[in-house]
């Protein structure tokens, strides 16, 4: 992950005061942008990624050299359509894919700052992403659009800048991390924690990676990102290039090898230690408590447009977990309409190619782009 | 545009919000926000619709009725509508309540079972009556409780709503309802358009 030319970097001079009560300055933030900004400069959307998502929305990615997280959609006369719209994502602070994470380096130490990082949350993401409307000199957004953590980044930014976008369309995420989210994520930290090579988190000043942890944390998660009915019709019980079990501990059934593949290719692009961060900051996301047990609340100021989407399949983010949003939203009279798309691909529904999904946010992002 | 929908587009009072429940494929609030400058939301239960709607774009919740009008505040709309779904409900009453609560006014349309086709269609044949606005059998019907212009009209007596307005819709013709032509009008209409409050 050493190609740097290729990440574009705002660095951040304005102090920002985390959650955690420390304050971080000029810090790195890595962007990507797709598409153009007008000349009344109306047409920016920013996107906002899920927990091991990063800036490169879609094309290639430069890096890792696969197709972008959302390239379904996200593109020319896609949903999220570059060719209409200027869209921007960055690299949540937290994250290793160039913006400030516990892989860089403390400049009072000069030692990589590992667990010395300072715990970040879904706030501190948000206020962090904000300077990216001044560096681009928009006064007001588009849209804000996010899955999943991103998802949680739009509940966040909206609460927090109510008037700085026009539509909000939270996807396939909850206002509050459920004991459940909580504890899958637990699952993954103490996967990575559990591997001698974390050497509590200083691996990277080691020169050893927590390959075997990691790769476990990314395959527990990968379960819950899936439905039950999807891997049965998936894999089922087939046989992994063999015929009969082996009657030992190898991969037998094409769903550990699967799963296996998933966490083996994970751990060429991601850093553990922000795997803890940004789990971390998920499971302290609470905009309900952060308005004192009233969601509506949070978005009380704003008059933007909401959209919501859930999936039928998605039990990580459960559609009841979506729709305490919608209710929050019509308690206090707001704009909001809301879909369940229906999908046995489970969470991963928003990633992947779901034209119910893809086709109703094109419609509800063209359709209000003609209203403003 | 379906002749009902005209009638409730010219009851409606412009610029005013407006909850269409049961709002299918959003044609009304389409309407309502091109001529009377409505702000419209929709609830509707079939999930198509509501991508319909989107595409229209439209604001729809994908919910229903009968569990979702909670989340709206006391009188959080001019008008609600309830087109020719109030006979679907396990408790028509409870939506009704519903309805006036969420909304100052509310307009509730019933197909009426009180139509001379359904009495003779039962009387004749001795099956449960298939119209053309009643096309299923009594195993696949959503309609659970059906009723008549005249139950409608009692019905408001006994739960204690006020009808501000009735009017019958027989071939395509508007028509008041009064007491005294109630007998003929729960005999002839095809259709009850009733604007009500609490």
């Amino acid at each position: 992950m050493n190609v740097k030319e290729n990440i574009k970097i705002l660095v951040i001079k304005k102090p920002l005061k985390l959650d955690c009560g420390k304050t971080i300055n000029n810090f790195p933030l890595a962007y990507e942008t797709y598409g153009s900004l007008n000349e009344n400069k109306d047409n920016a959307i920013l996107v906002f990624h899920a927990l091991t998502g990063d800036q490169f929305v879609t094309g290639i990615n430069p890096i890792t050299k696969k197709d972008g997280w959302w390239s379904y959609a996200v593109g020319p006369n896609k949903s999220i359509d570059t060719n209409k719209y200027f869209v921007i994502c960055a690299n949540v602070i937290g994250g290793c894919m160039g913006s400030f994470g516990p892989s860089h380096k403390n400049p009072d130490t000069n030692k990589i700052y590992g667990t010395d990082f300072p715990v970040i949350t879904i706030n501190d993401m948000v206020n962090a992403q904000i300077n990216l409307l001044d560096h681009f000199k928009i006064k007001k957004l588009f849209s804000v659009v996010g899955g999943s953590m991103g998802g949680m980044q739009v509940l966040q930014f909206i609460s927090n800048y109510p008037d700085k976008a026009i539509t909000v369309v939270p996807i396939a995420c909850t206002s509050s991390h459920s004991a459940q989210n909580i504890a899958f994520n637990e699952l993954g930290r103490q996967a990575i924690a559990s591997d001698h090579n974390w050497s509590d988190g200083k691996y990277l000043s080691n020169n050893t990676l927590p390959d075997k942890g990691l790769s476990v944390a990314r395959m527990a998660a990968h379960i819950t990102y899936l439905s039950k009915k999807g891997l049965q019709e998936k894999f089922g019980r087939k046989l992994q290039e063999r015929d009969s079990l082996k009657f030992g501990f190898d991969a037998d059934f094409q769903i550990e090898s699967y799963l296996r593949y998933q966490g083996s290719v994970f751990v060429d692009r991601f850093d553990a230690n922000s795997y803890l961060y940004i789990t971390r900051a998920m499971d302290y996301f609470d905009l309900v408590k952060q308005f004192d047990g009233n969601l509506s609340h949070a978005f009380k100021k704003t008059k933007a447009k909401f959209f919501v989407i859930s999936f039928t399949s998605d039990w990580l983010y459960p559609t009841q977990e979506n729709k305490d949003i919608v209710i929050a939203l019509n308690a206090i009279g707001a704009d909001v309409g809301f879909v369940e798309i229906k999908s046995d691909k489970g969470h991963d529904s928003f990633l992947l190619d779901v034209p119910d999904f893809l086709k109703t946010l094109k419609n509800f992002l063209d359709k209000s782009y003609l209203e403003i | 545009m379906k002749t009902e929908y005209k009638i409730i587009v010219d009851l409606i009072e412009g610029k005013t919000r407006v909850l269409d429940v049961g709002c299918d494929d959003g044609t009304l609030m389409e309407s309502l926000k091109k001529n009377k400058d409505i702000d419209a939301r929709g609830i509707e239960i079939s999930k198509d619709k509501v991508q319909t709607c989107v595409s229209k774009g439209l604001t729809v919740i994908e919910g229903n009725a009968e569990f979702d009008l909670k989340q709206f505040p006391n009188d959080s709309f001019d008008y609600v509508i309830l087109g020719q779904t109030l006979q679907a409900f396990v408790n028509p009453e409870i939506v009704i309540r519903e309805l006036l609560r969420v909304g100052k006014k509310a307009i509730v349309t019933i197909p009426n079972f009180g139509h001379w086709k359904v009495r003779l269609n039962l009387l004749i044949k001795g099956t449960m009556p298939i119209t053309e606005s009643l096309p299923n059998n009594w195993y696949n019907t959503p309609n659970i409780h059906m009723c008549t212009i005249k139950d409608f009209v009692k019905f408001s007596k006994i739960i204690k709503f006020k009808i501000f307005k009735s009017l019958a819709l027989t071939n395509k013709n508007i028509s008041n309802i009064n007491n005294s032509n109630l007998f003929y009008k729960n005999l002839f209409a095809e259709l009850g358009i009733f604007l009500i409050e609490k």
